[in-house]
Order: structure tokens, then C-alpha cells, then sequence
């Protein structure tokens, strides 16, 4: 009979909060495809068009990326990563040195930028925010839905995914800036009307044009995402630190790779629990003082800056010690 | 059980009707059985694959992409059939349908958006004790607390109106009658079909319902164009349907675990935190929703068998609930072990989005009793109510001893 105790660090005794590089693969220049799985292989938490996961790099940076793969494959995400030679690190890392078969930290899935209902779509892409774009697109055309995209860019050879687009053929205009110059944005989109929906992601100034370009279209039309998304305040630790369970008076050391959930567990105080993935609110536990790594699926940036509650089924810390009300 | 005569060579046969009055009176047997027949069984009665071990319920239930909702997760099959109802936009729904209301509702009913209404939930749950306690001592508690606390208080929350509450009732017990087969349980539910979804119907509509409630939240969710105006009030009827019987039935299930249990009662009393753990426990050990169906949308490999394509595979979630091969001891009810991970609530996408919803009212309703009550114990013969997906009771006669 297998124990309850086995069964209780997550049925398999993996990490959830890791995926492992199954291939990296060059698809425009300057653009890699990351294809992300479970250690041991199994379903990898579920997530809607528009999501990102959180990926805490060896070299201790987190970074977020777009899922463009498909959601019909429970086993694998697929990112894209561009690299930015300004940028912090991030970048350079996963084009430079991160390898098939490394394993890099799991957050959420979570998406700020759902695809909400509608009869028709209009989307705009510029450059590597094409990838939450993709799945959406995909989206679109499963719900029979009306859709167009507008995609841009420097330069066609920097523009990832054209041949995957290409499938939807008219639906699909792409704009590289040498050879169209900027994107006519106003042509795109038309007259102002209800019923449609506009989704736009890519760098600032993009964004700042649609922003203009829909001032006169009904509230709520305006769906965006930067693609640079804000970096996190404290960096992830990838050693130990120290729980404080305040009510029970007791202290554990959370290991790498042992999950604040089992911790606790082992130092003899229950917390309910139940998807083990961050996603269902089930351990909800509040936090007295310390800085959590917030790797759920839930709380938003307003709340997870709060630093008030967590999720310890996956959650981690940024501080050297948390102080929970257990 | 016999092992001849199946679909598949070596694929166990039952001939069991899950949805007798005898099964439905004492489903426990036909669960050991099943389980123990096989990963797999083959209910000849209805031409269903049914499972019965945690871990092919678990992987069924998560495994959205082959095992589908939308096809009804009831025995109908709605490719085929006429649905009683226009489908769930939650629970009769699959990706990418099912995203927009599903979000929705994880955000209104979710433990932050219920942290407001945990000290009125408490509060209301102390005065409904002091009352039945004051009228005396030996009471009925499925009436008296079980059905007395959640109409009390999830309606309010809702936003609903005074007049016909208590159609509710009826109109849940039918909805979950009719996931199992047109037996006489579904007969007898009939008659007011027709009047009940009608005032139900009434409810959802943005007028009926007050602000500040969840029903409101849906509505506001419109507006902002999360949903579709012809959306929100179907996401409404999912709480009216999902979220009252479930929880009247959960809160029987915890409490006759009590009075059976006095050890457990006196560790909840020594330690009221345990209160979620218990409920949690309770759900897992008398699991009020029993079963649930899906659709193969391909053919899948369970165990040797292979099911095919456009088949409905029957979970039951009570019989993983107590698979010796997942829980020790699994028909104790015991506040020593961890419940969590249980099947209860489903898991997976489909995953009870109410479930933060029936952990406050009963917290609420056992955090009041342990605080009043040293001793609970059945008083007189109890009741069942039988009914084609919940495990329920009409009676149970209780008598406590204050503290
Ligand atoms: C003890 C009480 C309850 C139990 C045992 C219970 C059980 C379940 C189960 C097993 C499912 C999964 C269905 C599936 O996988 O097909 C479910 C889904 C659902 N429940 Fe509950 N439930 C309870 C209370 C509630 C409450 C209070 C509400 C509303 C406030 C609610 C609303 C829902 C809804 C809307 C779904 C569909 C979710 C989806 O398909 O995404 N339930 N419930
Ligand atoms: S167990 Fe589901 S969020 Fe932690």
C-alpha cells in the first residue's frame, strides 16, 4: 500500500516548482523557442491564451514569458525569449547559456491579459509580443470568432512564428517597418465600434499608439500587455531559509526543492491543501513579516506586493525568514 | 461482478445500477467492489466505463483535454441528446468556453473576495446555535442547522430576494437528479421543472439581484466586458444550482461524522482550528457529491482497457475518496490525518469554484457548535435522501449535551 506520508509531498516527490529545457530552437534572429516539461514528465499546470510563467534562472534572475505554445499539450509550455543586449541579464542568459536538459524555476502560470468574449478580435503585435498573441489568434479561430492581426516589426527575419501565421492566410497582415515603415494603426482598426475587442502587445511606444488610436472606441475595447514586464523587487534565493510558524511557536528550514507546504507538514502543523499547484486557494496562509516568492496562480501584482498572505504549496521566499500565523 | 461478455477481452462487467434506491441507500459496497475489480469496469446496464481507485479518478478528472465536459458531465450524452437545460457555462463547458466564466467566478468567490463576509458568516452562525439550542436539546439537524445555516446566509450573499427561497432546495436536488439516469428520482422532479427554472430564471436577471452580492459581481464583470450580457446570467444560475444543496448535504455529512465520532468531536473541541481540516475531512470520508461523468474525445488508454471515442466513463469520486490505496484507514473519519488531495471538490480545471464558499459556512456553523456543545449524539433513526449524484439525508435526529 503506498504510505499517505509518500503521498503527501505531491504524489510524485518532484519539485513542482521546476520544468526542464526540452529543446531550445532558433526561429528568428535574434528569437529562441524554449520548450519547458516536467522533470518526471507529467501535466504541467493548465493556463488560458494570454498567461506567463515566472522563470528563475540559475543566475538567480526572474523573468517573465508569454506561453505561445499549445494548451492542448498538457505536457509541455513553449516561450519566447528575444534577446536584448540592454536588457538586465535575462536574456543573454537563456540565448548564451541555458541548455537542453538545464532546469530553470517554475511561477504560475498567470495571466493578466485574458482573452475575454467577443464576436470579433483585433489584434496588434510589435515584435517579440507576438507570443501571447499566438495562442489568442488560435483562440479566435476555435471560437469562430471574426479576427485580423496586425504584426510588426524591425526587420522579416526578426520576426518569429511567420510560418505558423501563415496558416491563417488573409487574417494575417505582417508589417515589417523596412519595408512598410510604422504600422498604420488607424487603418487597421476603422471606425470605432461595439462588439470588438483590440488586444495589443509589444514595446511602449506601440503600445502608447493603440492607446491614441482607440481613444474614441466604447470602454473596455482595450486589452495590452508590455512584453517587458516589471522585474521583481527582491531577488529568488536559491538557498534555505527559515519558516516561523508564529502560533505553534515553531521554526523550520525550507531546503531548495522541498516546498514550504511539505515543511511545515514535517514539522508536524497541517495545512489543507489540495491542488498543490497554486491554483486553488486551498492553503491560502497568512504572512506576518517577510518578503514571499509568490509562484501561484492567483494573487495579482497589487496583492502579491502586499505581502500579506501566500500560497505555500508552491510559494517560496525572497527574505532569509518568513513568519507565518500558523 | 463476472469478467465474460465485455466490450473489451479481460475488461470487468458489472451489471450494478448505480442509481438504485438500493445502491443509493448504501453505495459503500458497490464502491469497495468496483474498486477492486479493476482500474476500469464496464457497467453493462448503461453502457458507461466506470472508475472507482484515486488515482484513474484523479488523472480522469484533471485530464480536461481527453475527458470532456461539454459533451454533460451527467449520463446524457449532450452530443447526442436534447440537454433538460441550456448547459452550464462552467460545469457543462470545456476550454476555451469554459475560461472567461471560470475566471470570473474564481475571482467572486475566492478566499479574498470572502474574507468580508467571514465575521457576519461567524456571527450568523452563533445566533442560528444559540436559537436551536434554546428551543432545547434534542433537534433534527438536517433541518435545524445543515439546510437552517446555508439558506440563512448564501442567498444573502448572493444578492437575492426575500420571496421564493425555497425553491431553491427542490431546484438543486432536481439539476443533480438529473446528471444520473430518467429514473424515478427524475419523475418525481418533473412536475415542477418548468415552474422552478422559471422563478430561477427570474433570479439571475441583473434586477433581481442586490448589490454587493455575488450576483451583482457577476453582473459587474459584464460591464466591464469579461462576460457577455447573454453570459452572466447563466454564471449567476451556477450558484443557484451548484452552491446550495452541495453545502446543506456537506454540512450533514460533518455533523452526522460527529455524533458517530465523539473521540473527533472532543479533538475539535480541544482545538476549534481544526474546523476546516474536519469539514475537509467529512467531504472526503461521505463525499455529498458522489459522481460525476465525462466524454472520451479520443480513444483512451485505462489500464489494459482501451475506451473509445465519444464514450461516457462514470468517476466516482466517493469510491477514490476511500481507495485503500491511496488513504490508510480510509473509512475512519479522523482529524488526525491530512484530507487534502481528496476528490471531493473535484480537481483540476473543473474544480469546485465554490469550495472557499462551503469551508466558511460550515468553519462558521462547527466554530459556533464546538463553542456550545460538549457531546453530540444521534437521537432516533436517521433518514437518508436518495438522489442520483448526492449523498444526502433527509433526518438525523441529534441530542447534544451543553457545555
Ligand atoms: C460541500 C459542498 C460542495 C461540494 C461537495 C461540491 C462539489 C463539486 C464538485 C465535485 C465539482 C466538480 C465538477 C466536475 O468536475 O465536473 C464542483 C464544481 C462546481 N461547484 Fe461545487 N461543491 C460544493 C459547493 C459549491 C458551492 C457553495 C458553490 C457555489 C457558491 C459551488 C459551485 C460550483 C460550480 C459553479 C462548479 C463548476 C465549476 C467548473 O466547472 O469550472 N459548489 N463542485
Ligand atoms: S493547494 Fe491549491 S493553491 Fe495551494
Amino acid at each position: 500500500m503506498l504510505g499517505v506520508q509518500q503521498r503527501r509531498a505531491g504524489g510524485t516527490g518532484v519539485d513542482r516548482a521546476v520544468v526542464r529545457v526540452e529543446e531550445k530552437t532558433p526561429v528568428a534572429d535574434g528569437v529562441v523557442t524554449l520548450t519547458l516539461a516536467a522533470p518526471d514528465g507529467g501535466r504541467l499546470p493548465d493556463w488560458t491564451p494570454g498567461a506567463h510563467v515566472d522563470l528563475t534562472l540559475d543566475n538567480g534572475l526572474t523573468r517573465q514569458y508569454s506561453l505561445c505554445g499549445d494548451r492542448w499539450d498538457a505536457r509541455s509550455y513553449r516561450v519566447g525569449v528575444l534577446l536584448e543586449p540592454a536588457g538586465r541579464g535575462g536574456s543573454a542568459y537563456v540565448h548564451e547559456q541555458l541548455e537542453p536538459g538545464h532546469v530553470v524555476g517554475l511561477g504560475g502560470p498567470r495571466n493578466n491579459f485574458p482573452l475575454v468574449p467577443a464576436d470579433s478580435y483585433l489584434f496588434v503585435a510589435g515584435g517579440i509580443g507576438i507570443t501571447p498573441i499566438l495562442p489568442m489568434v488560435v483562440q479566435a479561430e476555435l471560437l469562430g470568432a471574426d479576427w485580423r492581426l496586425l504584426y510588426g516589426g524591425r526587420q522579416r527575419s526578426s520576426m518569429a512564428f511567420l510560418d505558423e501565421l501563415a496558416a491563417h492566410g488573409g487574417r494575417v497582415q505582417v508589417r515589417p517597418q523596412e519595408e512598410h515603415g510604422l504600422l498604420d494603426l488607424p487603418g487597421f482598426l476603422g471606425e470605432p465600434r461595439a462588439g470588438t475587442r483590440v488586444y495589443g502587445c509589444g514595446p511602449a511606444p506601440l503600445l502608447g499608439a493603440i492607446e491614441r488610436a482607440c481613444a474614441g472606441w466604447p470602454p473596455h475595447t482595450l486589452h495590452t500587455e508590455r512584453f517587458v514586464a516589471a522585474e521583481r523587487g527582491a531577488p529568488v534565493r536559491t538557498t534555505p531559509f527559515e519558516v516561523e510558524l508564529h502560533r505553534s511557536g515553531r521554526t523550520v528550514v525550507v531546503a531548495p526543492g522541498t516546498s514550504v507546504l511539505d515543511a511545515i507538514a514535517g514539522a508536524g502543523v497541517e495545512v489543507l491543501s489540495s491542488c498543490r499547484q497554486g491554483t486553488c486557494g486551498t492553503c491560502e496562509t497568512t504572512v506576518l513579516a517577510g518578503q514571499p516568492d509568490h509562484r501561484d496562480a492567483l494573487l495579482d501584482d497589487e496583492e502579491r506586493a502586499a505581502a500579506d498572505c501566500m500560497y505555500p504549496c508552491v510559494s517560496r521566499s525572497c527574505s532569509d525568514r518568513l513568519v507565518l500565523d500558523l | 461482478m463476472t469478467r465474460t461478455a465485455s466490450p473489451t477481452a479481460g475488461l470487468p462487467v458489472s451489471d450494478a445500477d448505480p442509481f438504485s434506491h438500493e445502491v443509493l441507500e448504501d453505495p459503500l459496497p458497490l464502491h469497495e467492489q468496483l474498486r477492486e475489480a479493476g482500474p476500469v469496469t464496464w457497467l453493462s446496464r448503461y453502457d458507461v466505463h466506470a472508475l472507482a481507485r484515486y488515482e484513474e479518478v484523479h488523472a480522469a478528472l484533471v485530464d480536461w483535454q481527453q475527458f470532456q465536459s461539454a459533451a454533460g458531465v451527467g449520463l446524457s450524452n449532450f452530443r447526442t441528446e436534447e440537454p433538460w437545460r441550456p448547459p452550464s457555462l462552467l460545469l457543462e463547458a470545456d476550454p476555451p468556453r469554459h475560461d472567461a466564466p471560470r475566471r470570473v467566478l474564481t475571482a467572486v468567490l475566492g478566499p479574498r473576495a470572502l474574507r468580508q463576509l467571514r465575521e457576519r458568516w461567524a456571527a450568523d452562525a452563533e445566533e442560528l446555535v444559540d436559537q436551536v439550542l434554546a428551543e432545547g436539546t434534542e433537534f433534527d439537524a438536517v433541518p435545524a442547522l445543515s439546510q437552517a445555516f446555508p439558506l440563512r446566509v448564501f442567498p444573502d450573499a448572493v444578492g437575492l430576494g426575500p420571496d421564493g427561497r425555497e425553491n431553491l432546495l427542490p431546484y438543486g436536488d432536481h439539476a443533480f437528479n438529473a446528471f444520473g439516469p430518467p429514473n424515478d428520482l427524475v419523475a418525481r422532479g418533473a412536475p415542477r421543472v418548468a415552474e422552478l427554472s422559471a422563478w430561477v430564471g427570474e433570479q439571475c436577471r441583473r434586477e433581481s439581484l442586490a448589490e454587493g452580492g455575488f450576483g451583482a459581481a457577476i453582473w459587474a464583470a459584464a460591464d466591464r466586458g469579461d462576460l457577455t450580457p447573454q453570459q452572466a446570467p447563466l454564471v449567476v444560475r451556477s450558484l443557484l444550482t451548484a452552491g446550495v444543496d452541495t453545502t446543506v448535504h456537506g454540512i450533514s455529512a460533518v455533523l452526522y461524522a460527529f455524533a458517530t465520532n465523539p473521540a473527533q468531536w472532543a479533538r475539535l473541541r480541544a482545538d476549534p482550528g481544526l474546523a476546516r481540516v474536519a469539514f475537509d475531512e467529512a467531504i472526503r470520508w461521505e463525499s455529498p457529491v458522489q459522481t460525476f461523468f465525462r466524454t472520451t474525445t479520443t480513444a483512451v488508454r485505462i489500464g489494459e482497457t482501451v475506451v473509445p471515442e465519444g464514450h461516457k466513463v462514470l468517476m466516482f469520486l466517493a469510491a477514490a475518496n476511500r481507495d485503500p490505496r491511496r488513504w490508510t484507514a480510509p473509512d475512519a473519519f479522523d482529524l488526525g490525518r491530512d484530507p487534502s488531495g481528496h476528490v471531493g471538490f473535484g480537481m483540476g480545471l473543473h474544480q469546485c469554484v465554490g469550495q472557499h464558499v462551503a469551508r466558511l459556512e460550515a468553519e462558521s456553523v462547527l466554530t459556533a457548535l464546538a463553542r456550545r456543545v460538549a457531546r453530540i449524539e444521534l437521537a432516533g433513526p436517521t433518514r437518508r435522501h436518495h438522489n442520483n449524484t448526492l449523498r444526502a439525508w433527509d433526518s438525523l435526529p441529534m441530542s447534544v449535551e451543553l457545555a
